[in-house]
C-alpha cells in the first residue's frame, strides 16, 4: 500500500535516531554531523533547483487571466486578479503566496439526478493549507532562538502570540499543536476523499507523516521529556557558529527530532516540497496581462518559420482571383482582358 | 458512433459508477491501460496530409490495434523531444516539479465531470507526462522508482497521452484553482507536440491546419469561393434590411484589415455574426477590407505545436502589411484570440509597419494593443456603444432571452470579460446571467475545443459539454432562456449541437432543433442597429425569423 511504505520509512528514522542518540559518541553524528550535512544539502539543493528553472526561458506571456482585464476606460478592470503592470503583478503574487488566493476559489462539485451539477464552497483545504504553513512558518521562527545570540526581537513577539492562551507550563504554543493537527488533517484527506486518494504517491503520504512526526516529537520534548533546552541551546549555537560540539547530557527524543528534520532537509529540495520555490516562478501568475501593448521577446523564437508565401497563394489561384474579381500583384498573361475591380 | 439517447445520458452521467459518482476504481492508474474503442477517440491524420506538413512516419494506421507502426527508436525520439522541451519551456519544467497533487483542480475539469475518468482530473493528466518525466529526472530514480511515482516511457504510456491529450481542450479553468497556476493546457501542448515527433496526431486538426496553410482557410475554401459565400450573406442583408453593404476583398490602402475565424462566412450559425460585423461596419462606415489570403482568424496550430501556430498566423502580419493597413480588427473567436493576444506580437511581431490602432469614428485609441496592433471586435464595438455612435433598437431582438457563454480563451488567456457585457446590455431589453461558478474566468468550455469537435467522438463531446449545458439548461428552466449569446466560433459550431441535444425543442415550431439558439454577439448587435434607408417596418431578424412587432419602431 502506498501509504505503508513511508510511515515505516519514518518509524525506521525515528528508531534510528533514537538509537543513535543513546549513546555520546552517537549523538555527534546524528546531533551534529547529521543536520550540518542535511542543511547544507537543503541550501545548496534549493539554490541548484531554481538555477535550474530559470536557465529555461519563459518564451510566451501566458497569464491566466482571473478577472476583467485593462482595455477601455469605462471597462472597470480587476486589477489584482487580471494585473497589467508590475506592481499589480506583485500584489497578486503576495495574494498566491500569503494567502493562497487560487486555492481559496475551490469549490467542490456534485452531481445530482437530472443531471444536476452543483457547486458547493470548499473552504476546507484553503484552511487547512494555509493552516499548516503558517503554524510550520511560526514554528520556524520559533526556533530561530536556538541558533542566533542574542535572540532577534521579533522571536519573542512571535512565542507570547503563539503561547496566547497559556495554557501549562512551559507555555503550550499553538503552532505546533496546528501544525500536527492540520498535518494529520491533510493526511486524512488523502486516505478517506477517493479522487485525492486515488492521486496520492508514496511522496504524498511521507513529508506529511514526517512533519507529524517532527511537531510530535518536538511537542513530547517541550512537555513531556522536558529536554535541558540549555544543553540543546549549546548544541544549536555550535551548529551556527562552526564550532561544533555536544554538550552531553540531551535526551535522546531530541535526535529523534534532529533526525526528522534533517531528512526533511534533505528531501526538500528533490521533492514536491520545493513549490515553496516554484510558485514564484510560475508563468500563469508571475506575468502581466498586457501582451499586446508591449512585446515580449522569445529568445528562440525561430526566424526561419514564414507563413505560405503570399506570392505562392496568388500563383495557385490567380485565375479565380482575376474570374472573382479579387485584386492580384501580377496579372494573367496576355489573354482576352477581364474586368478589373475598381476600387 | 452511435450517441445514447439524451434521456439515457442524463441518467448515465448521474448515475454509472465512475469517480465523479463516487465509486472508486480497483485498479492504481498506472494499471489501467487505455483502451480505445470506435467512439472514444478522433481519427488518426491521413498519410498524406502528414506528408504536406513534412510530419514524420506518416502511414495509415489505427488506434485500435495494438501495433502502432511507431518509427525506430521512437523511445529516444520522446524523451529527446520532453530535454528540449524543458529547455525551452520554463512553464513545463515548474510544472513538471512543483505539483502536490492537492486535487484541487480535480472537479474542475468539464471531462472529469463529464465521464468520471480518474485521468481527466489534470493532476492525473499531467502525472502521465510527470510519471515518465520523475523517471528521467528525479534525484534517487534508480533505487525508488516506483515510490516516487515514476514509470518508463511505454507503448502503453504513449497511447494514455493520445487519449488524454485529446481529452482536454487546453480550456485552463484547472489553472484558475490551482495553487501554483499550473496550466494543464501546457502540459497538453506538450504531449500533442511530443506525440506529433513519432507521428501519432488527429486529422481533424492536421487537415484544417494544411487547408489554413494552403488556402487561407481551413475549409479550404478558394478565394473566389470566399468572396461568393460572403456575396450570398450580402444578398440575405439586403433582402432583410434593404440595405447594400459592399465588404472589399485584398484592397490595398484600406483602414483596417478585418479578419474572422472562416466559419463565420460559411457555417450557421456564424453566417449571422458575419452580417452582423457587415451591417455594423456599414453602419459607421469603416473603411475596411476582408483578405482571401489571411481569411481564417482560427488557429489549427495552437492545437499542434507552437511552430505551427506560428506559420499560421503569420500570415496575418504579412498581409496588414502587403495591403498597408493601418491597422487589424479581429472578430469573435476564443482560441483565435489566445493566439492574438499571447503569441502573435512575440512570434511575429514587432508590427512596426503598422499604427497604433486608434478607432476613426470615436478617435479612441486602444492602448492595450499598442504592440500588436490588433484590436477585438468587442472592444471596438463596446467603445461604439460608449460614444453613442450607434443606433440602436433594443427590441428587435425582443423574440431572444440570452444568456451570455465566456469562452475560455478571451476569459482565462485576456480577461475580455465585461465588455461582450457591456454590448449585450445594449442591445436586447434582458438577458441572464448563468450560475457564478460557471461564468466569467470559471467559465466552462464548450466541450469541443482544440480541435476536439468532430463527429467520431460525439458522445465524449456531449459529456465534456455537459457542465455548460447544465448551467445553460439551469437559466433556461428558472427564466426561459431561449438563446446562448458567445463571442467565439467555435462555440458557434459546437455549442449548437450541444443544445441540440441537451435541450431539444420543445415548442410545436417542426423546423426548430433545440429550445436554445445559439448566436454570436454581433449577430445580435447586427440585428439591434437601425440602419439609414433600411426598409420600414422591417419585420424579419438576420436569420429571416419573425420580429417581435414594437410600437417604438421609427
Amino acid at each position: 500500500m502506498k501509504v505503508l511504505n513511508p510511515f515505516i520509512a519514518v518509524l525506521v528514522l525515528i528508531a534510528a535516531g533514537g538509537l543513535l542518540g543513546m549513546s555520546q559518541g552517537t549523538q555527534f553524528l546524528v546531533g551534529v554531523v547529521l543536520p550540518s550535512v542535511a542543511f547544507l544539502v537543503f541550501i545548496v539543493g534549493f539554490i541548484r533547483k531554481v538555477l535550474d528553472w530559470s536557465s529555461s526561458p519563459v518564451p510566451f506571456k501566458i497569464p491566466t487571466t482571473c478577472g476583467q482585464g485593462r482595455s477601455l476606460s469605462f471597462i472597470k478592470e480587476d486589477r489584482f486578479d487580471c494585473p497589467t503592470t508590475k506592481g499589480d503583478v506583485i500584489v497578486r503574487m503576495f495574494l498566491e503566496v500569503f494567502l493562497f488566493r487560487s486555492l481559496f476559489r475551490n469549490t467542490r462539485a456534485e452531481v445530482h439526478d437530472g443531471p444536476k451539477i452543483v457547486y458547493g464552497s470548499s473552504i476546507w483545504l484553503w484552511l487547512l493549507g494555509i493552516t499548516f504553513h503558517y503554524a510550520f512558518l511560526t514554528i520556524v521562527v520559533r526556533h530561530l532562538r536556538l541558533f542566533m545570540e542574542p535572540v532577534p526581537f521579533f522571536v519573542p513577539i512571535i512565542e507570547y502570540l503563539d503561547g496566547f492562551l497559556q495554557i501549562g507550563a512551559p507555555v503550550l504554543f499553538m503552532s505546533g499543536i496546528l501544525l500536527v493537527a492540520a498535518a494529520g488533517a491533510l493526511m486524512a484527506r488523502r486516505l478517506i476523499m477517493p479522487q485525492i486518494r486515488y492521486i496520492s504517491l508514496p511522496a504524498d503520504y511521507f513529508p506529511l507523516l514526517l512533519i507529524m512526526a517532527i511537531g510530535i516529537t518536538g511537542i513530547l520534548m517541550r512537555h513531556t521529556f522536558r529536554v535541558d533546552i540549555t544543553h540543546v541551546k549549546e548544541l544549536t549555537l555550535g551548529l551556527a557558529s562552526f564550532s561544533w560540539n555536544n554538550p552531553g547530557g540531551i535526551h535522546p527524543i531530541f535526535f529523534i527530532h534532529v533526525a526528522l528534520v534533517s531528512t526533511l532537509m534533505v528531501y526538500f529540495p528533490f521533492s514536491k516540497l520545493m513549490h515553496m520555490g516554484g510558485i514564484f516562478f510560475s508563468p500563469t501568475r508571475n506575468m502581466a496581462n498586457d501582451s499586446r501593448a508591449k512585446r515580449h521577446i522569445n529568445p528562440w523564437n525561430d526566424p526561419n518559420i514564414k507563413p505560405h508565401a503570399y506570392a505562392s497563394y496568388e500563383d495557385e489561384f490567380r485565375e479565380f482571383m482575376v474570374d472573382a474579381g479579387i485584386p492580384v500583384e501580377k496579372e494573367l498573361p496576355a489573354k482576352p482582358a477581364t474586368e478589373e475591380e475598381a476600387e | 458512433m452511435a450517441i445514447p439517447k439524451v434521456e439515457e445520458l442524463r441518467n448515465n452521467v448521474a448515475h454509472e459508477a465512475n469517480m465523479f459518482t463516487g465509486a472508486i476504481p480497483r485498479k492504481d492508474w498506472m494499471e489501467t491501460p487505455a483502451e480505445f474503442k470506435e467512439g472514444n477517440y478522433a481519427y488518426p491524420t491521413k498519410p498524406e496530409i502528414q506528408e504536406y506538413h513534412k510530419f514524420p512516419n506518416a502511414r495509415e494506421w489505427n488506434p485500435e490495434d495494438d501495433d502502432w507502426l511507431l518509427p525506430d527508436g521512437w523511445e529516444k525520439i520522446i524523451l529527446d523531444g520532453l530535454k528540449d522541451r524543458l529547455d525551452k519551456f520554463r512553464s513545463l519544467k515548474v510544472y513538471m516539479d512543483i505539483c502536490v497533487r492537492c486535487g484541487a483542480c480535480a472537479d474542475k475539469c468539464h471531462f472529469f465531470l463529464g465521464t468520471g475518468d480518474p485521468k481527466n482530473m489534470p493532476v492525473l493528466r499531467a502525472e502521465l507526462l510527470r510519471s515518465v518525466y520523475r523517471n528521467e529526472y528525479s534525484v534517487g530514480r534508480k533505487i525508488l522508482g516506483k515510490m516516487l511515482g515514476n514509470r518508463p516511457m511505454t507503448v502503453g504510456v504513449l497511447k494514455e497521452w493520445f487519449m488524454y491529450a485529446y481529452q482536454c481542450t487546453e480550456c485552463r479553468r484547472c489553472s484558475v484553482f490551482c495553487p501554483y497556476g499550473i496550466d494543464t493546457a501546457e502540459i497538453t501542448m506538450m504531449l500533442r507536440e511530443l506525440l506529433h515527433l513519432v507521428g501519432v496526431g488527429i486529422n481533424w486538426i492536421l487537415e484544417p491546419a494544411a487547408n489554413s496553410n494552403r488556402t487561407g482557410n481551413h475549409m479550404g475554401l478558394q478565394p473566389h469561393t470566399f468572396k461568393e459565400n460572403i456575396g450570398y450573406l450580402v444578398d440575405d442583408i439586403k433582402d432583410i434590411t434593404g440595405i447594400d453593404v459592399n465588404p472589399t476583398f485584398n484592397r490595398k490602402g484600406a483602414e483596417v484589415l478585418f479578419i474572422t475565424p472562416s466559419a463565420d462566412v460559411f457555417a450557421e450559425p456564424g453566417i449571422y455574426t458575419a452580417m452582423g460585423y457587415m451591417l455594423l461596419f456599414e453602419h459607421i462606415g469603416l473603411d475596411y477590407t476582408f483578405s482571401t489570403y489571411a481569411s481564417e482568424g482560427g488557429n489549427f496550430g495552437l492545437f499542434t505545436s507552437n511552430e505551427m501556430m506560428k506559420k499560421l498566423n503569420a500570415k496575418m502580419y504579412a498581409e496588414a502589411k502587403r495591403l498597408g493597413v493601418k491597422w487589424i480588427l479581429g472578430g469573435e473567436c476564443g482560441h483565435m484570440w489566445r493566439v492574438l493576444h499571447q503569441y502573435m506580437d512575440t512570434m511575429n511581431g514587432p508590427a512596426d509597419f503598422l499604427q497604433v490602432p486608434k478607432s476613426p469614428i470615436t478617435g479612441t485609441v486602444f492602448e492595450n494593443a499598442a504592440s500588436t496592433k490588433m484590436v477585438h471586435i468587442s472592444e471596438f464595438t463596446a467603445d461604439l456603444i460608449k460614444h453613442g455612435k450607434l443606433k440602436l433598437d433594443p427590441q428587435r431582438n425582443a423574440h431572444r432571452l440570452p444568456t451570455f457563454h465566456d469562452s475560455c480563451n478571451p476569459a482565462r488567456a485576456m480577461g475580455l470579460l465585461d465588455e461582450p457585457r457591456y454590448i449585450l446590455d445594449a442591445v436586447v431589453p434582458k438577458w441572464h446571467e448563468m450560475p457564478e461558478n460557471t461564468i466569467r474566468e470559471k467559465t466552462y468550455c464548450c466541450g469541443s475545443g482544440t480541435g476536439l469537435n468532430t463527429g467520431e467522438i460525439m458522445e465524449l463531446r456531449m459529456r465534456s459539454g455537459l457542465p455548460r449545458a447544465n448551467a445553460v439548461e439551469h437559466v433556461y428552466r428558472k427564466h426561459g432562456v431561449n438563446a446562448l449569446a458567445n463571442v467565439c466560433a467555435i462555440d458557434r459550431a459546437t455549442l449548437q449541437p450541444l443544445m441540440e441535444y441537451w435541450l431539444p425543442p420543445t415548442g410545436d415550431d417542426p423546423m426548430a432543433t433545440t429550445d436554445v439558439d445559439v448566436i454570436g454577439l454581433s449577430e445580435l448587435v447586427g440585428n439591434a442597429l437601425v440602419m439609414d434607408g433600411e426598409i420600414e417596418n422591417r419585420d424579419q431578424g438576420l436569420r429571416f425569423e419573425e420580429l417581435v412587432p414594437s410600437d417604438e419602431e421609427g
